[in-house]
């Protein structure tokens, strides 16, 4: 597959490379421009590892008093150990950007050769964690459709590179010259550090250590002895609460979210740093979330859903789904309106009797469809609100449970692309369910016929390429026409070039 | 369209038969597990008759529609342009009976038409038919 790539390519004296694209490795001057990645990327992959041991094997010495000379060995052998096997993972790592396709090849006994192509992108994040970035390297991570393991990572590039990388990688998606540098964004929200706390302090965690706390008081006025026992187990928790709220506090830390053309921006982090880039044609849904102890603040979390997986990956920090992690509603409604282009709208109550079937979510509950729209309500303590436009629709499910058939209830769930993405118009009146079922299936037809006869023919700016390009284009286009989430203004992921009109409530 | 489950039903009676007849001693132990076996039997196969009659799937011009379950009564309907990929499986029980589950998958993780105990034949016209619709109406995601 490698070495068809760069043969089947436009150009006229393809044929005359085929002998030199046949061979292995690399291939100097005919295929794309391999590169590696940074010469201190073997060096960070044991410098995380020392800080870890030297702390774990500090200790251990301090407590079983075990000879100084020993630990050093361990050490020794251990740091060498990561090193050498970092220096291989480099020596047998490379990438290139070859026309529309980001090609990352490594490993050493098990060749392993990844094509990601550009059009397919999910998301692109530039990622940096504290000791990268205290050599001033970054790792980039290309987000495809699917499984965690889709992802590319790109890791560690010098950070001028990362960025160049970016900038090209996000114009090949949207279909522009790959030398189109970076456009400049809008700033739409921060979240004040003070805020961020305040938030995590406000979280159930929180509520359980406050009670805690309390309870151990009264113990200890109660008795010295039970006292020692609480408090051994409570330390236990206060480390684990501590922990959780440090990570929280440190992940969101300085959250920005801005808009450019070639998608939302989003920049968090204390001391490792991740930078987010999402096209708008890939969001699937919106949700905004407000949670009871949140309530009196008046303040919500406003996530999106993207079909790739932001995955766990080791090591760095992971990358959350939150547009903005805190603020206001006022703010929120904003962003969905103006950035967006979401109008949000009414949403109907399920006829009272759905309470006999869900007595406690029921004063969440509510759901409607508006042109081609769908927002639904629900939760208990924590009131959920999906925001998804119908063209985004993979499949559409109409379930009636036994609880819901003797109440004529029945539930219609739209599923989107990407896992646990869905909105469900709960416990509706089952005629009006049936209405429902068949109205969207039309509407989610109709929407994916326009966006199919609106859109323009694929784009012609990678030439004769290879296949992939042209196998996607048609869905790129789809994406970029289709998106009822930004009907209003026209949809800037294809329009590069000129910023964004500066919203007027910014002003 | 679906006489696996019966089958699988069957078999479970059968084993439950048995081991009820070789665990009881006395007659009237013989007498009650046989009527237990022959109870949970009629039972199972009229739960698996119900589902079996449930199951439905029906090709419209855009898309699928599968609808199945008793209790819960579902209608999914999946979109020929949002397929990713058609799977065609076949169990041993499946096999016995010559038959075979076609699953359609899409992006969602949570679509779920399924159409379990279709002929080969059938379920292979089925597959090769979505693909190719699939193929000409390709949306992305």
């Amino acid at each position: 597959m490698t070495a068809l790539g760069p043969q089947t390519r436009g150009d006229g004296d393809a044929p005359a490379r085929w002998e030199q694209t046949v061979g292995s490795g690399p291939r100097p001057g005919t295929g794309p421009e391999w590169q590696r990645l940074h010469p201190l990327t073997p060096l960070i992959a044991a410098l995380r590892s020392v800080v870890l041991l030297v702390l774990v094997l500090a200790e251990d010495s301090r407590n079983r008093s075990a000879g100084v000379s020993t630990t050093l060995i361990i050490l020794g052998a251990i740091t060498f150990v990561l090193l050498l096997g970092g220096l291989v993972r480099y020596a047998v790592t490379k990438w290139a950007l070859d026309g529309a396709t980001l090609r990352v090849e490594t490993g050493l006994l098990r060749r392993d050769a990844r094509q990601f192509p550009l059009a397919r992108i999910q998301a692109v994040d530039v990622v940096r964690p504290f000791l990268a970035r205290a050599l001033g390297l970054a790792e980039v991570r290309v987000r495809l459709a699917g499984s965690g393991r889709a992802n590319g990572r790109l890791a560690y590039l010098s950070a001028p590179v990362a960025l160049d990388l970016r900038a090209r990688l996000l114009a090949g998606h949207h279909g522009l010259d790959q030398s189109t540098p970076e456009p400049a964004e809008q700033p739409l929200a921060t979240v004040p550090p003070g805020r961020l706390v305040a938030s995590v302090l406000l979280s159930p965690a929180a509520a359980i250590a406050v009670g805690l706390v309390i309870a151990v008081i009264a113990v200890t006025s109660v008795s010295r002895a039970a006292t020692a026992a609480v408090g051994g187990s409570l330390l236990v928790y206060a480390l684990s609460f501590a922990h959780h709220t440090w990570k929280r506090v440190a992940d969101q830390y300085g959250f920005s979210v801005g808009l450019a053309p070639d998608g939302l921006r989003i920049r968090r982090g204390l001391l490792s740093t991740v930078a987010e880039t999402i096209p708008f044609a890939r969001v699937q849904a919106v949700r905004k979330v407000e949670p009871l102890t949140w309530r009196p603040m008046g303040w919500c979390r406003l996530e999106v859903d993207v079909a790739g997986s932001a995955g766990r990956e080791q090591g760095t920090s992971r990358l959350t789904r939150a547009l903005l992690p805190v603020g206001p509603t006022a703010t929120a409604d904003w962003m969905l309106s103006s950035a967006l282009g979401l109008k949000q709208f009414e949403l109907s109550k399920p006829p009272r009797r759905a309470a006999w079937k869900a007595p406690l979510s029921y004063h969440f509950l509510g759901s409607a469809y508006q042109g081609s729209v769908i927002g639904a309500s629900k939760g208990r303590t924590k009131k959920t609100t999906t925001w998804m436009p119908l063209g985004k629709a993979q499949s559409i499910r109409w379930v009636e449970g036994p609880l819901q058939r003797p109440l004529h209830l029945a539930t219609v769930r739209v599923d989107a692309a990407g896992r646990g993405v869905v909105a469900d118009l709960r416990d509706r009146d089952s005629e009006e369910a049936r209405r429902i079922f068949d109205s969207l299936l039309l509407a989610s037809r109709s929407g994916r016929h326009s966006a199919a006869g609106k859109a323009p023919g694929p784009e012609t700016t990678q030439g004769a390429d290879t296949s992939p390009t042209s196998l996607t284009a048609p869905a790129r286009a789809a994406d970029g026409t289709a998106q009822p989430l930004r009907d209003g203004p026209p949809p800037r992921g294809l329009t590069y070039g000129q910023p964004p009109a500066p919203p007027s409530e910014l002003a | 369209m679906r006489k696996a489950e019966l089958s699988v039903a069957a078999v479970i009676a059968l084993v439950a038969g048995v081991a009820s007849a070789g665990g009881a001693g006395s007659v009237p132990g013989m007498i009650g597990a046989v009527v237990g076996v022959a109870v949970l039997g009629a039972t199972l196969l009229w739960l698996s008759l119900r589902r079996y009659r449930a199951w439905a799937y029906q090709e419209r011009e855009d898309d699928l529609m599968v609808s199945r379950g008793v209790m819960f009564r579902r209608m999914s309907v999946v979109p020929y342009g949002r397929m990713q990929f058609v799977d065609v499986t076949a169990g041993p029980a499946e096999r016995i009976f010559k038959l075979a589950t076609v699953k359609l998958h899409t992006a969602a993780a949570a679509s779920d038409a399924r159409i379990p105990g279709l002929e080969r034949e059938e379920a292979a016209r089925l597959r090769d038919h979505l693909a190719e619709l699939g193929e000409a109406r390709a949306a992305g995601l």
